[in-house]
């Protein structure tokens, strides 16, 4: 009995090499292995509709396997393993917590190609690429300090690390460069994902009388609290205008689908290279959902912040800047670095929060 | 101000008020189901689905509360009739409710909700202070309020409450009386599953008015800690769900406020209270062995 099984294992394991092989040979395996489930409405649907677009675009040249709500840590590894086993020629790792997973299955299958988003480790067969969301927070700060009667607006923050404080510190740049005493207050939910507790926030910050929510959390709760105060709010990855029609200013879209055209194009036409990617607005890595809900002035102002940063005549961390205590941080005309903003730990002045260490 | 709080808290402590009275009248019965998260889960898309296909919030909480029941109904099968482990297959409709949601709600995923209107009570809700918290909620509220008025009551003043308190602490007894164990524990079970959905439909309708995977995140698990916290008390499950929505939305207010307390230690605060509480009312281990189920998650077989 045990031998028979043994026999119809092996079989069946031969088999299924066999048809892979044979299907690698007619179409390039492109992977995504994504941390939440396609239909999120926010970070893991945005890399999903990249990847659609991706399979659109290459229709019989690729195939575009991927798996959903693959936890952070040691299950990653299995994971993406699987994933390099199954013959992906690359394998897009769409979150940061997979980053390490990412790097040690890199070196055990040197042929296969590895694209980790929002990482900082690279290797010969792995890039990284990130995109620059801090350029949309300052449209929304310069927006905010426009709408806001009262001058503060709400900050509705995840887990303190520098990409969000990354976001909290250009939205203020942004206002201030509209309104020199405007006024953000933040409130940390600790976690990415939970309607219920995201609400809440928004309440609190609402009922502290901000007439003004942003958020860097996943859900649309928020939105739907903003809406039903009749307050305005910004909406986060996604376009979230469904769930506040009449709320919603405008929101910072991730639209991933053009640089996975751009990679996998690579890849087939054997030019792929290692690469630490760091793309903005002018590329097309993210994108501003419709200027809505405000007067014409407004919206012309947003605009052409959104034209200048394109073309790079402006940066939003250019100097003068303080820190949170006053002391100065950039000076005038300075512009800072990459490496200091991917690894922010500090608010600029105007900032109403002290940042958890 | 203080009545905005105090609306927020009360929206945040109602579901967890009543999913734990439902686990609480399932664990008195001498059954430990630790499949609420699931069970909350399924109640919350089949909320949502029902308001949405009927168009009406009302249907949709009763298809909630439906979801719930008959999702705990396969609890009730595994554990009672064919006797499965209880912490195993409590743990398995867990993770069977947050996958089988997600497939449900499909589609429903980026659809705004109609959120459930308050019922207005005429000129009781004209009070100030009083009216707006307590005369203008919806009608998860007040069945939170009639639950653990209802649940106390069947209890410790109701024939059939004694028995399934009977069944709970000693169901070889019970049984040996005429009781019949599996009925009732059937029942009870079904109860907890009703509340459980009712729970998750407050959260697709009333607390975030939309469906997302996994939008119950964890208070399932609260509402389990809530039944022990309360040693199995109704009006300690009240107030236990008071107290827990209470820190965790005033630690939020305290953010706002500017006062400069770490966020982690904040965010912390509601489990750390639950703990010193369950501390100091373990200390008398008397009073909490009489009021705790002796055949808790034991299983049951009829031997004749």
């Amino acid at each position: 009995m045990k031998k028979l099984i043994i026999a119809l294992a092996a079989t069946a394991a031969a088999l299924g090499g066999l048809s892979s092989g044979a299907q690698a040979q007619e179409k390039t395996k492109v992977c995504f292995v994504y941390v939440g489930t396609k239909t999120d409405g926010g970070w893991t649907q945005a890399h999903d509709i990249g990847r659609q677009e991706l399979q659109k675009a290459f229709a019989d040249k690729i195939e575009t396997p991927y798996l959903e709500s693959v936890p952070e840590g040691p299950d990653a590894e299995r994971a993406i393993e699987r994933m390099a086993r199954s013959g992906c020629a690359m394998i897009f790792t769409t979150s940061f917590g997979f980053m390490d997973a990412t790097v040690k299955v890199a070196e055990k299958f040197p042929k296969v190609k590895f694209e980790h988003a929002t990482g900082f480790k690279a290797g010969p067969n792995l890039a990284t690429y990130n995109s620059r969301f801090y350029e949309g927070r300052y449209i929304q700060g310069q927006i905010a300090a426009k709408m806001s009667k009262k001058g503060v607006a709400g900050y509705i923050a995840s887990f303190p690390i520098p990409e969000v404080v990354m976001g909290i510190n250009a939205f203020e740049l942004g206002a201030k460069s509209v309104n020199p005493n405007f006024k953000l207050k933040v409130v940390w939910a600790n976690t990415w994902f939970d309607p219920g507790k995201e609400a809440d926030a928004a309440k609190a910050l609402i009922d502290q009388g901000v007439d003004i929510l942003t958020q860097h959390t996943d859900t649309t709760a928020p939105m739907q609290v903003a809406a039903e105060r009749g307050i305005m709010a910004f909406g986060q990855a996604s376009d979230m205008i469904a769930a506040g029609p009449k709320t919603q200013l405008t929101a910072i879209v991730d639209t991933w689908g053009a640089y996975y055209i751009k990679r996998t194009k690579a890849l087939l036409d054997g030019t792929w290279k290692s690469e630490q990617i760091w793309d903005g607005l002018k590329d097309g890595i993210l994108t501003m959902a419709p200027y809505t809900n405000m007067p014409d002035d407004v919206k012309a102002m947003a605009e052409e912040t959104e034209a200048k940063i394109k073309s790079g005549e402006l940066h939003p961390f250019t100097g003068p800047i303080n820190k949170q205590d006053g002391s100065p941080w950039l000076k005038a005309g300075e512009k800072a670095d990459d490496g200091t903003l991917l690894g922010m730990n500090f608010y600029v002045e105007g900032v109403d929060d002290k940042l958890p260490k | 101000m203080i009545e905005a709080i105090l609306l927020t808290i009360i929206t945040a402590a109602t579901p967890l008020v009543i999913a734990a009275i439902g686990e609480l009248v399932t664990e008195r019965a001498g059954v430990l189901n630790l499949g609420v998260e699931g069970m909350m889960i399924m109640g919350a898309v089949c909320a949502f689905a029902g308001s949405y296909l009927t168009g009406s919030p009302l249907l949709g909480v009763l298809c909630g509360i439906m979801g719930g029941a008959l999702f705990s109904l396969l609890f009730g099968f595994l554990t009672l009739t064919l006797v499965t482990n209880q912490v195993a297959t409590g743990l398995a409709l867990t993770i069977l409710g947050l996958g089988l949601s997600g497939q449900i709600g499909e589609s429903f995923v980026g659809i705004p909700g109609v959120k459930l209107q308050p019922i207005v009570f005429p000129v009781l809700s004209d009070i100030p202070f009083v009216g707006p918290l307590l005369f203008k909620q919806d009608i998860t509220f007040y069945l939170s309020i009639a639950l653990i008025i209802g649940v106390n009551w069947f209890l410790f003043k109701s024939r059939t409450g004694l028995k399934m308190r009977a069944i709970g602490d000693n169901h070889g007894s019970a049984h040996a009386l005429g009781i019949n164990v599996i009925r009732t524990r059937y029942l009870a079970v079904m109860f907890g599953g009703a509340c459980a959905g009712l729970a998750g439909a407050q959260l697709s309708l009333v607390y975030t008015p939309q469906w997302v995977e996994n939008m119950s995140a964890g208070r399932g698990w609260i509402a389990l800690a809530l039944v022990v916290f309360a040693s199995w008390r109704p009006w300690r499950v009240f107030a236990g769900g008071y107290i827990f929505g209470a820190v965790g939305i005033l630690q939020l207010h305290a953010q706002a406020f500017g006062i400069g307390v770490p966020s982690q230690f904040l965010s912390m605060l509601p489990y750390a209270v639950t703990i010193v509480v369950l501390i100091i009312i373990s200390h008398n281990r008397r009073t909490t062995l009489i009021n705790t189920p002796a055949s808790l998650g034991k299983p049951f077989v009829p031997d004749r």
